[in-house]
Order: structure tokens, then C-alpha cells, then sequence
């Protein structure tokens, strides 16, 4: 970690640990958060108490001002669309109309003059509601008695994606072992640390909405708001200022900031909402609610030639905007065999609706239960062959690259067998096993497990086109400017909320432009300030972002030597960039970046026509997408009185292509291995039968302090892949994505004398427990 | 319900700020919406994140957990009032050099937290100093480097005291 000023050896700042231009204000209490905004009104939002129910009356206190559906005339239901997989559009009133299907459902929207009145006087309205038969569970929900949480999702089924290739059935048929392994995922909540939190002040002056809100997603929030409230998008300014944290769940819509754009433009008041934690808990988003049966077939040399799936996610009561409820089915369809080389695939993916919070993508979408699902296929496919489960995955791990897969997705450059090497070696499992041996011996039980996998990462318009999205994000703008100071502002579309895009972007155009990344402002989160663009999510801004990026500056830079060209009587070709001065190459004849940017602006005409006035250039990227690979290994003692899981270490080998700045990307890689953790051990939403939520505090939905989360070491692999400009793959997602399988294997292998097979996470003490109890009694 | 307002002053960061609020208003509000000071943050306000983590006299506290008239006659710290002028404390210092923060929402709660633990305990050990930092709750870093960014502060603090 060195500072920007100190450059050390190396010409380049890509590669450097830099400290982040971010931290100075944010640690000094100067971050600018969407709750620290002053407002004359705030909002508190009546919920839903039942899951599924007629409104019959709603009775607000006398003076209140009550908003309902029946008030916000002319805006639209949030509509999802898809257009493939037998998708079932199904519509979300911003508040509800006639019928609730969700604990937590806003209702009605009470506006007072602070946020402790409108909350005293939001527990004042009386909703009557009529209860009718709530389902709760995915597999309840297919059965033919089940209620229709939507009358035209038939079977409660939203969407279903079939793939088969020809061949599958007759691989299935002729391998010599076909092994079965069914997970299951329970449903968590991405708990950003900051709740969701919105501030809407209507400028009388303009006639426009400026809206402050902690999203992920600026400019799609401005299209899709202005859409439903039938305003101008012009009208609306949507700003992401800090965000603290998003993990997806700050990416799609969310009804109560069309209600806010609407109370703001109707009171002509500034409105605030923060919401607190328990509305988070049971009202924002959740994820990951999935069942995965599947069955490999492998030769007898224990290689897989054939696999089927079949999946079902329970995507609670309404679909999410822009992705739609499908984003976790479909992945898991398209995405089951990772970084295995099998050409026989089938699969059956359901999204299945239930009187439940609406699901929407969380870090890592499907892929950490997917890679639950085929990591405990890899070991349990190990045990019946006898083979080490490092050997198992050796046989199938993808070996040649380009490798496309039974999907169609592309694997690029990679080499996924080293990753597996270099975790392998670093953790010394030899050494373990001896150890392990010995504690059994005392009656401690030890486990080691491994994930490997690889994520898809950067993608742009193909990918998210191939889901049939009618919403297809992909792509990213930077505009680059350089004003006649000569400081250069980039301008994005992506939406960092602590991804340390401010630093990393600057370190990319630094390098190419002969400056230092200190001298580089990033402009984001702000539609009146920056182009288009679809945000921060899918591990796809520093690829996409970053890409973008590098071809703004490239423009940039070209100018810079036409124009320097001119001015010191040489070719183009011939001026380097470098140290904030164009020079002429080989020469010591230079011209600094002020003296230029100057030039450009006030005295065009010593260009003599040459160049345009002015330095601002724009560059769109939208790659194909680019997978990162790596091997997580947890090693574990569990108490087999206690059912308890102590982790002793973890350990990621990664390849992410180049790093732009390590440190941050193993920051990343920190905060998704602890994410996952939880995922494997701790956190869970749970319902009650009747669809009320049991887990709405912090000391019921448990995510894991610094005791829990044990040291992690991080090794790092850089194959160079030219399907990313910048040669960086994505890692946003990875430590959670293989945190859960490598947590489940390790504790599966800790409890193997026992003969359990744990396929459940959050793997608590009581299901460990009761894991070895029904082991113990067959 | 709405109750009679009551004045208080309340004082933050050697500033005294005299306030006219319910009784029933929580310290962290009061901070935050009466004081304008906003640096100190709300995660949860049942006293299990720690977001709102206030040093109060030589004591860091939740201050979603009490109310501001409890506050009153106390010397008050928040996260604005680490830095002496232009000068950080080491602390945030540390946390930037270790990248202990990411998106930054809990950071004046771990700033608060920590420091307060590094002045009221200067021999602080790394276990003890893995047991306070599981007070609060932080979604990004996976706490891997704050806990780095407080063990290298309190050991930077005992070699300066040392010599």
C-alpha cells in the first residue's frame, strides 16, 4: 500500500496497491449519504401484516395526509418483462390494490413533518384486511391445491427455461455411475449496512424532480420512475451519492421511490424516506431461496459425460425490475456445469411464486448455490469412486481454452487446474491430513473442502439479450474531458457504492495518458452529469467501466498529439504522453498537458483548423463477458456435541486476469468470502407457515461479526484474456460464490466417519445436529 | 406520542449545541438532525450494528440505545472530531492505508469504537482486539483489514509510547 505521490519502480499505476480517493472524506465523517439530507416532509409506509389477503378498508387518523393506490392516479404497476422461457408478466402496484401477497407490502404512504410523527401516526391507520390461504415454500406452491398468488401464473410457475442436449438422455443411459446430490438453499436478505433510503425535493423553478437515493442503478431508476409516473424523463434527476453498500439489493426497483417522485411532485415539498431495519429485513429484497436436484453420470474413469438439473427458486410475490424474478432460474440453467468439461446437459429451472418478499438478485445471483449444488456433486462423486476430491475435479476441471460450453457460454483464456494447484499447495493438504487423523484420534473433528468454479463476469448486451430481457443493460459511456486547466474529468455511468471505482478507473487513464491518477476526477452517480449507463452490479465495472475508460482516453490522448503535433512541428506518431507534458519522441522538446488544454480552448487558432476546439471525447464498451476462475478452500472443526462450526482458515486462489489495484481487488475478495460464510453457516430468513416472517431483527437474522470470519489468505493467478480491453476480469462475486460449497465440503469431510451428508446452508448447529442424529440411528 | 419538547445542550465534539427535542428522541437522531453533525450513521437502531457507535465521556456507546437527554453534562465524540484540524487521528489513517473501509457506512461506528478501546486500553492485545471489534457489523471488508488497521495502530501507539 503506497501513496499516489510515490510511484516506486514501476512506470505503471495499474498493478499498484494506491490508496483509494475515496477514504479521506468517508473516514473523516464527510461521506454524503442518501438519509443525511434535510427534508420539510418525510414518509413512513403503512405495510401489509398478512401475506395474502383482501383489503377491505383503510382508515387513516383524522388530518393525516394518507396516500393509497386509489390516490396515485395515472401511475402504472411495475411490469417486468421477459420474453422467453414461458415468462408470465406479472404487475406490482406501487402500493397495493385490492389484495396483499406479502408480509411487508407497502400499502399506504402517511406524510408528515418528521419521521417520528409520520411513524406515530402510520401505527393510527386501520387496515382491514381479509386473510385468504398464504403459500409460503416453492414446493407448496407447485402442488395443484395451492392458491394463485397471481391468477395467471398457472401452477404458480413465472417462468421456466428447458435446455437438453441431444445427446444427454443416451450419456445418461450408458454411464457407468449416475450420482445424485439435492441441496438446498434457504433464503437470505443482502443486508446492506445502510437501509434502503431515498430524498425527493420537487424545484419549482424547472418543474423537476431531483431525486437522491441510495441506488445502484442510476439511470435506469430515471427511465423506469419517469415511465411509471407518466412524467418527463428530463423532469427527473436521480443522484446515487454514497451508497452504503449494495450487494444487488439496491439495483432493482423498488415501489416506495415511485411513491416518494410522486408525493415530491404533488406536495411541491421535499420528502424524505429512510427505512430501518426491520423494513429491510422483511420488505426490500431476498434471494437465493432455491432447491437443486442433481444427478451426474460419470465414466468409469470418473469423468462426468452427462448431467441434469433441476431447479427451483422461489422468487417470492412479484418480479424485480430490470432483471425480473427469472435472473436466479435462468442463471442457474445456463451457468450449473462451471468449470466442468461436460457436453451432455439438461435442465428444468422454475421460478415459483409465493406470498413472500420478492426475490432479486444478491451477490452472486444463482452461482452460489449452484456451485453448493456441483461441489457436493464433485465429492460425493469422489467418495463412490474412492478418489480424492482434488483428483476428482482434476479429471473435469475445462483444460483447453476457448472451451465452449453445453450453453453456448464462452470460457476465455484461463487455466483452471493451476488455480486448483496453487490453493492446493498453499494449504498444504497433505500436512492437513495428517492432522486431521490425529484430532480424530482425540475425538476433534477437522474437515477440509474445496470449491472451484469459474464467473462469468463483465458481460454485456449478448448475454443479458440471451435471457430475452426487454430491459438489456450491457454496455457503459465514459465522456472524458479535459477543461482548459488541463485536469481531466472522466464522467461514467457506472455507479460505484465502495468498489473504489474512483481509483481504479483513474489508475487505467493515468497510465494511458502520461498522468498521475491524483490529477483524474471520476464523476459518477449523478444522470444531469454523466452519460447513460446501466450502474454497478455483475462484477462488470471495472471490465466494462474500465474498458470504456481506457477508449475515452485513448481519444483523448490522440488529440492531445495531433494538437501537440501541431504545436511543436512533428508527426503525430512521434509525441509520447508522459508526466503531464507531450513530447517529442526521442527528443527533449515538450509541451505540458495545461499549456495545451489551454490552447485548446482560448487559442484555437494556433491549430490553424486543424482540431475541433475543446478536448471532450466519449467511448462505449460492450464486451462479450470474460470468466474469472478460482479455488476456495475452508478448513473447519465442528463439534459434534454442539453442532458447532469453528473455521480455522480460508484460503482463495484466484484468477482475475491483470489487477488494476490488489489491494482493492482482495478487499473484494474479503467481503464475498464473508458474505458466504454466512450464507453457509448463519443467515437465514425464515417464514412461518402462515407467511410471517420470524427473522425481522438483527439478533434473529445473524450476519457474521470479525469473530466469526476467520483469516483469509489470498493468492493470486493473472492470465491475460483479450476478451476484457484492460486484460481485468470481473471479481466482484467470487468470494461468495465459493465460500458456501468449500464451508459445506469442509464440515461434510470433518463428519465423514459419521457417514453424514449435510446438503443444507445455512448448515446451523441444529441441523448438524440433526444431521448426526439420523446418521447415528440408520 | 408527540410529548413536550425539553431544551438540552448537548456537547459534541467540544462544541456545545442547546436543542429543544422530545424526550423520547434517540442521541443519534438528536446528533444527526439537530446538530447537523452526520458523519455518525443509523444501521439499525437495536443496538446490534453499531453504525451510531459515539464515544460518551471515556465510554463508546450506541447511541440508537439512549436517549439525548441521557447525553446531557457529557462529553460527547463523533467521527468529525477525530482529526485535530487537517491532521487525521492515526487510526483513520490506518484505516486508509490498510483499505479497512469500502462503501464506508460503518467506518465512524468502527472509528469510534476502536479508538476508544486503543485510549481506555493501550496494551490492548490482538485478541482482545478481535473481541471488541466483533461489536459491530460490516457488510464490505469481511473485517479482515480493520482488524488489520487497528492491531498495526495500537502496536504503532505502544512503540511511540515506548520510546
Amino acid at each position: 500500500m503506497t501513496d499516489p505521490a510515490d510511484r516506486g519502480t514501476s512506470p505503471l499505476w495499474v498493478g499498484r496497491s494506491i490508496r483509494r480517493f475515496e477514504d479521506p472524506a468517508l473516514v473523516a465523517g464527510l461521506g454524503r449519504f442518501s438519509g443525511d439530507l434535510p427534508a420539510q416532509s418525510f414518509v413512513r409506509f403503512v405495510r401489509s401484516s398478512v401475506a395474502s389477503g383482501r383489503i377491505k378498508r383503510i382508515g387513516g387518523p383524522g388530518g393525516a395526509t394518507l396516500l393509497t393506490c386509489a390516490d396515485l392516479v395515472g401511475v402504472k404497476p411495475i411490469r417486468p418483462m421477459l420474453h422467453k422461457f414461458d415468462y408470465v408478466p406479472i404487475s406490482q402496484p406501487v402500493l397495493a390494490h385490492e389484495v396483499v401477497r406479502f408480509v411487508g407490502e407497502p400499502i399506504a404512504a402517511l406524510v408528515a413533518t418528521s419521521a417520528a410523527e409520520a411513524e406515530d401516526l402510520a401505527d393510527l391507520v386501520e387496515v382491514e384486511i381479509e386473510d385468504t390461504r398464504a403459500v409460503v415454500r416453492a414446493p407448496d406452491a407447485i402442488l395443484p391445491n395451492a392458491p394463485h398468488v397471481h391468477a395467471q401464473a398457472k401452477g404458480n410457475v413465472v417462468v421456466e427455461g428447458r435446455v437438453q442436449t441431444p445427446g444427454c438422455d443416451a450419456a445418461m443411459a450408458r454411464a457407468d455411475r449416475r450420482i445424485a446430490v439435492a441441496i438446498r438453499s434457504r433464503r437470505q436478505n443482502a443486508l446492506p449496512l445502510e437501509p434502503r433510503a431515498a430524498h425527493a425535493i420537487f424545484e419549482r423553478a424547472s418543474g423537476r424532480v431531483t431525486l437522491t437515493c441510495a441506488t445502484q442503478m442510476p439511470h435506469v431508476m430515471r427511465t423506469i420512475i419517469a415511465e411509471l409516473i407518466g412524467m418527463r424523463e428530463a423532469d427527473l434527476r436521480v443522484i446515487a451519492p454514497d451508497v452504503g453498500g449494495g450487494f444487488g439489493q439496491k439495483m432493482s426497483l423498488c415501489p416506495e421511490l415511485v411513491v416518494l417522485v410522486w408525493i415530491a411532485r404533488k406536495l411541491g415539498r421535499s420528502v424524505a424516506w429512510v427505512e430501518d431495519r426491520r423494513e429491510n429485513l422483511v420488505a426490500s429484497f431476498h434471494s437465493r431461496d432455491q432447491h437443486i436436484s442433481l444427478i451426474g453420470a460419470f465414466n468409469a474413469d470418473g469423468r462426468m459425460i452427462a448431467l441434469s438439473a433441476d431447479v427451483l427458486a422461489n422468487v417470492g410475490a412479484y418480479s424485480c425490475y430490470p432483471t425480473t424474478c427469472a435472473v436466479e432460474p435462468l442463471m442457474a440453467m445456463a451457468e450449473m456445469p462451471g468449470p466442468y468439461d461436460v457436453r451432455e446437459y439438461a435442465c428444468v429451472a422454475r421460478g415459483i411464486l409465493t406470498h413472500t418478499c420478492p426475490m432479486a438478485p444478491y451477490r452472486g445471483v444463482s452461482r452460489p448455490v449452484i456451485t453448493f449444488a456441483i461441489e457436493r456433486l464433485m465429492d460425493k462423486a469422489a467418495a463412490a469412486f474412492a478418489l480424492d476430491p482434488i483428483d476428482m475435479r482434476r479429471r473435469n476441471l475445462v483444460k483447453a481454452f476457448p472451451y465452449k460450453t453445453a450453453t453456448g457460454l464462452v470460457l476465455d483464456a484461463a487455466n483452471y487446474a493451476e488455480t486448483m494447484d496453487v490453493a492446493v499447495e498453499a494449504i498444504d493438504v497433505a500436512a492437513f491430513r495428517v492432522r486431521q487423523k490425529a484430532a480424530r484420534a482425540q475425538g476433534r473433528h477437522l474437515g477440509l473442502g474445496l470449491a472451484t468454479f469459474s464467473e462469468r463476469t463483465g458481460y454485456g448486451t449478448p448475454a443479458f439479450a440471451a435471457r430475452g430481457m426487454e430491459v438489456i443493460p450491457g454496455w457503459e459511456t465514459v465522456e472524458m474531458t479535459m477543461d482548459p486547466s488541463g485536469s481531466i474529468e472522466a464522467r461514467i455511468g457506472a455507479s460505484p457504492h465502495g468498489q473504489g471505482l474512483r481509483t481504479t478507473l483513474a489508475q487505467i487513464i493515468a497510465d494511458e495518458l502520461g498522468t498521475s491518477p491524483d490529477s483524474i476526477k471520476i464523476v459518477h452517480g449523478d444522470t444531469d452529469r454523466t452519460p447513460y449507463g446501466w450502474g454497478t452490479f455483475a462484477s462488470r465495472s471495472l471490465v466494462i467501466a474500465g474498458g470504456a475508460s481506457l477508449l475515452a482516453a485513448r481519444k483523448v490522448g490522440a488529440k492531445l498529439k495531433s494538437m501537440a503535433g501541431i504545436l511543436l512541428e512533428a508527426s503525430p506518431q512521434d509525441i509520447v504522453l508522459e508526466g503531464d507534458n507531450a513530447r517529442v519522441v526521442g527528443t527533449d522538446r515538450t509541451i505540458p498537458f495545461e499549456v495545451l488544454a489551454r490552447a485548446a480552448y482560448h487559442q484555437v487558432a494556433r491549430f490553424n483548423g486543424e482540431v475541433t476546439p475543446g478536448i471532450c471525447e466519449s467511448a462505449t464498451y460492450d464486451p462479450a463477458g470474460t470468466f474469472s476462475n478460482a479455488c476456495h478452500v475452508a478448513i473447519v472443526e465442528v463439534d459434534i456435541e454442539t453442532g458447532r462450526v469453528r473455521l480455522e482458515k480460508f484460503l482463495v486462489s484466484e484468477d482475475a486476469g491483470r489487477l488494476i489495484n490488489p489491494m482493492i481487488a482482495e478487499g473484494q475478495i474479503h467481503g464475498g468470502v464473508a458474505q458466504g460464510i454466512a450464507n453457509a453457516l448463519l443467515e437465514e430468513i425464515v417464514y412461518d407457515e402462515t407467511g410471517n416472517m420470524l427473522t425481522a431483527t438483527l439478533a434473529d437474522y445473524l450476519p457474521p461479526t470479525a469473530r466469526e470470519i476467520p483469516p483469509m489468505e489470498i493468492r493470486h493467478l493473472e492470465t491475460l484474456s483479450d476478451a476484457s480491453l484492460t486484460q481485468a476480469k470481473g471479481l466482484g462475486e467470487g468470494g461468495a460464490i465459493g465460500a458456501p460449497a468449500a464451508v459445506i465440503n469442509a464440515i461434510n469431510d470433518a463428519l465423514s466417519p459419521f457417514r453424514v451428508s449435510l446438503d443444507e446452508i445455512p448448515a446451523t448447529p441444529r441441523r448438524i445436529r440433526e444431521a448426526l442424529r439420523s446418521a447415528l440411528q440408520s | 406520542m408527540v410529548t413536550e419538547k425539553v431544551e438540552i445542550t448537548l456537547n459534541i465534539n467540544g462544541q456545545d449545541y442547546a436543542v429543544r427535542v422530545e424526550p423520547r428522541r434517540t442521541l443519534v437522531d438528536v446528533i444527526r438532525d439537530d446538530c447537523g453533525q452526520t458523519g455518525t450513521h443509523i444501521g439499525c437502531e437495536h443496538g446490534i450494528c453499531g453504525a451510531c457507535t459515539v464515544i460518551l465521556d471515556n465510554e463508546a456507546v450506541r447511541a440508537c440505545l439512549m436517549f439525548a437527554v441521557q447525553a446531557q453534562g457529557k462529553r460527547i465524540r463523533t467521527v468529525e472530531g477525530l482529526a485535530e484540524g487537517e491532521q487525521l487521528h492515526p487510526l483513520q489513517t490506518s484505516f486508509m492505508a490498510h483499505h479497512a473501509l469500502q462503501c464506508g457506512f460503518c467506518t465512524p461506528g468502527f472509528l469510534m469504537l476502536a479508538v476508544n478501546a486503543l485510549e481506555t486500553n493501550p496494551d490492548i492485545t490482538d485478541e482482545e482486539i478481535l473481541d471488541v471489534l466483533s461489536s459491530n457489523l460490516c457488510r464490505c471488508t469481511g473485517y479482515q483489514n480493520i482488524v488489520k488497521a487497528v492491531r498495526s495502530t495500537a502496536h504503532e501507539l505502544r512503540r511511540a509510547r515506548a520510546s
